[in-house]
């Protein structure tokens, strides 16, 4: 665990602002982990708003819907911000903010709701894990075993990113609800909120909501990955190749909570989110719910006039995000923040030998030595790299972040891992 | 928007830093040590210390020009490997032998194995054996502080079984006693290891495990009767604490987690002390890290740390 500079005061005061619907979305048919979805509108059909426009018979999915109503214009490659460009269908808007479209449930159906009926609800929706991972939500709703603790993630870790700060201010009732109605239908006894101490306005309207126990943790790096909040809140460890589930344990984002709020109580699928806009270069940073599928270009521009040109666009935070080859990309379901960097801070720097300093020993929250996969994974020894535990690497990051010689320990960890999948 | 933006593998931040911060932050740290033995020693100290330094960086130089590699000679790694060997030497030697002694360190110590990073004993402390062994003559000669006779190093002095009783710890703390150029002075180097410490340069396991362990195990077997050694005596003369602070904590040739930086340390405690009360020569620190420093790899094997969600 490290601790980081944050960079969250460009935009962790910034109330939300809703970006202005786009003329044209391109939701990929992949937004998930698991099967690619399959369209179910043809080019030249008429949408409504959250009209569900792709899905397949599969087990792990989650459906795809139409964020803004209008005409099928295409369904084509275009660029995708995790895997470089994949199938979307394109929808040209009609500009009509209409929302009426969703059927609230009152408040003596909700209480009827049994756990298959929230997990039906959650799929219909399209909901999936929004820290990131982007695993369809279902399928953690319903584990193989029972789990008697929720832990609601609210850490933020990531630096620069304050979605979920600003969703846990602006919708604490709503996310509350979210969390009562997940926890009474999973049964579980007991349930926490993780929230860094970096977020005091958050821990402080967290601290007075009842049923809910909330843990303040330090603000270091990676403290929102599933297995150090399970730790650092519970003091138990997932076993290796273990689930959370296995002991007990499922832990959800605040973000992914208060979609399944929506879902629950408007009938609203998952057709848009907060995405926060931010650094050096951003003149008016921004935190933007934005339907899905709308172009960065659009999200950048809103927040602009730039101060600089930006050398690097990067979609999620600065530790794990994906840096972009164009701004014609889409927000998705997992796009948290869209940040830009300029040309010195973009900078790749010049690798040097390792001087066995450990920095990265020090720093690696799972206990690995990224040093030492590193070298054999460059000498391509995979027998070696499995040996010193690479398939347990969490990809954080943490460890080219201290090296001073800047090498790559975590393409070669990455690449590692894919040998050993093989 | 332009099109040739940067794409690259995350982390997109990376912390300050780079090996000549390191390696420039220790040359800075050996500075008081340096200033110490110039002043106990004279001038001549000095002369012994660029001598080094000059050859040192200049073998770099011309061994990585010829082999077409990265100029590297400006991150401060020969720098600090001309500085201590220099200092792990008397200061009365003729000037060519801190000149062959750091070719041989950079040349056979460092490049052959690659160059910084690869190298598998401490490069100066491998120069400063091959002196030892090529030209003892010169080796074991030290002149007294503040003057130009010579004697013996008080470590000598109890090895011939000589009585040591105008030597208080005082003056062995602030090196007023015979010894070489960067060893003599504890106070110095406590200094220099502070400002390590503080820097995050310098961890304590190795320097704490060698220096207690050299205590306990010289306090027990260090005189004729069990539990009567003068340890305090040990710990503050011959090259313990210029070794266990700076030799044995070069981080190429030292083992990567605490736990095995600890059993590094109780290792090359353990030599110091058995070279010292049993074996042929009164000082056993420069052999006891190279003898450590080749069991690195080893310790690192076994020592590896609790991968999360195993037991």
């Amino acid at each position: 665990m490290v601790r980081l500079a944050e960079n969250k005061h460009y935009s962790e005061n910034k109330a939300t602002e809703k970006l202005p619907l786009p003329a044209k979305v391109y939701l990929p048919l992949i937004q998930h982990l698991g099967k690619v979805c399959n369209p179910e509108v043809k080019v030249g059909d008429t949408v409504s708003l959250s009209q569900r426009i792709a899905g397949i018979q599969a087990n792990v999915y989650a459906p795809i819907h139409a964020s803004i109503s209008g005409k099928v214009a295409a369904i084509q490659d275009w660029p995708h911000p995790v895997l470089g460009r994949a199938k979307a269908i394109v929808i040209e808007g009609d500009g009509r903010l209409d929302q009426s479209v969703f059927s609230r449930r009152n408040q003596q159906e909700i209480d009827k709701l049994s756990v298959q009926d929230l997990r039906q609800i959650v799929l219909d929706a399209g909901i999936v894990g929004m820290g990131g991972a982007s695993f369809p939500t279902h399928i953690k709703l319903n584990p193989p075993k029972p789990v008697d603790t929720l832990i609601i993630n609210g850490a933020e870790c990531e630096p620069y990113l304050t979605s979920d700060a600003r969703l846990m201010l602006e919708k604490t009732s709503e996310i509350s609800v979210g969390i009562a109605l997940v926890a009474r239908c999973l049964g579980v006894k007991k349930v926490y909120i993780g929230i860094e101490d970096n977020k005091p306005e958050a821990i402080r309207v967290f601290s007075k909501i009842s049923g809910i126990e909330l843990k303040v943790l330090k603000s270091d790096y990676p403290q929102g990955g599933e297995k150090q909040l399970i730790r650092n809140i519970l003091g138990k460890e997932i076993p290796r190749g273990k689930l959370p589930f296995d002991i007990g344990v499922l832990v959800q984002n605040v973000a992914t909570i208060y979609a399944i709020y929506e879902a629950v109580y408007k009938g609203k699928p998952l057709i848009e989110r907060i995405v926060t806009v931010t650094g050096s270069c951003v003149e008016k940073p921004k935190n933007l719910w934005v339907r899905l599928g709308t172009p960065i270009k659009n999200l950048i521009e809103f927040c602009g006039p730039l101060k600089e040109e930006p050398a690097k666009i990067i979609i999620g935070g600065p530790m794990m995000g994906i840096a972009q080859y164009t701004d014609q990309v889409p927000v998705i379901k997992s796009s948290g923040g869209i940040l830009l960097m300029n040309k010195k801070e973009a900078k790749i720097l010049d690798e040097d030998p390792c001087i066995r300093c450990a920095a990265c020993v020090r720093g690696c929250p799972v206990g690995l030595m990224p040093c030492q996969i590193n070298l054999a994974s460059e000498r391509a020894f995979w027998n070696l790299t499995k040996e010193y535990g690479a398939g347990d690497c969490i990809e954080c990051g943490i460890c080219n972040y201290v090296c001073p010689s800047n090498r790559r320990l975590l393409q070669t960890i990455k690449r590692a891992k894919l040998e050993a999948a093989k | 928007m332009k099109d040739n933006l940067i794409v690259s593998g995350s982390p997109h931040i990376h912390k300050k830093g780079s090996i000549s911060n390191i390696m420039w932050a220790v040359v800075i740290s050996v500075i008081p040590a340096g200033i110490a033995g110039v002043i106990i020693f004279g001038l001549d100290a000095l002369w012994v210390t660029i001598a080094a330094v000059i050859a040192a960086v200049l073998t770099e130089l011309v061994l990585e020009a010829w082999a077409g590699k990265k100029i590297t000679v400006f991150d401060g790694s020969a720098v600090i490997t001309g500085i201590l060997l220099a200092f792990n030497l008397p200061p009365n030697v003729p000037l060519w032998l801190p000149v062959i002694g750091a070719v041989f360190s950079i040349a056979i110590g460092k490049q052959v194995f690659g160059g910084i990073g690869q190298n598998i004993f401490n490069p100066a402390l491998v120069g400063r054996v091959f002196l030892m062994a090529s030209w003892p003559k010169y080796m074991t000669i030290f002149v007294k502080p503040f003057d130009a006779l010579t004697g013996a190093t008080p470590l000598a002095a109890l090895k011939e079984g000589k009585i040591l009783e105008h030597i208080s710890y005082l003056d062995l703390f602030l090196g007023k006693r015979g010894g070489c150029i960067g060893e003599v002075c504890i106070l110095a180097l406590l200094i220099g290891a502070a400002f390590l410490l503080i820097r995050g340069h310098l961890s304590w396991h190795i320097p704490a495990s060698y220096i207690f362990t050299t205590a306990v195990f010289t306090y027990i077997f260090g005189a004729a009767q069990l539990f009567h050694g003068d340890w305090l005596f040990h710990i503050l003369s011959g090259g313990l604490i210029l070794g266990a602070l700076f030799m044995a904590t070069d981080y190429v040739a030292t083992p990567l987690t605490a736990k095995g930086q600890l059993i590094f340390g109780v290792g090359c405690g353990l030599l110091t002390a058995v070279i010292r009360i049993w074996g042929g020569y009164p000082e056993g620190v420069s052999y006891a890290i190279l003898m450590m420093n080749g069991a690195t790899p080893f310790i690192d094997r076994y020592t590896r740390i609790r991968i999360y969600g195993t037991k």
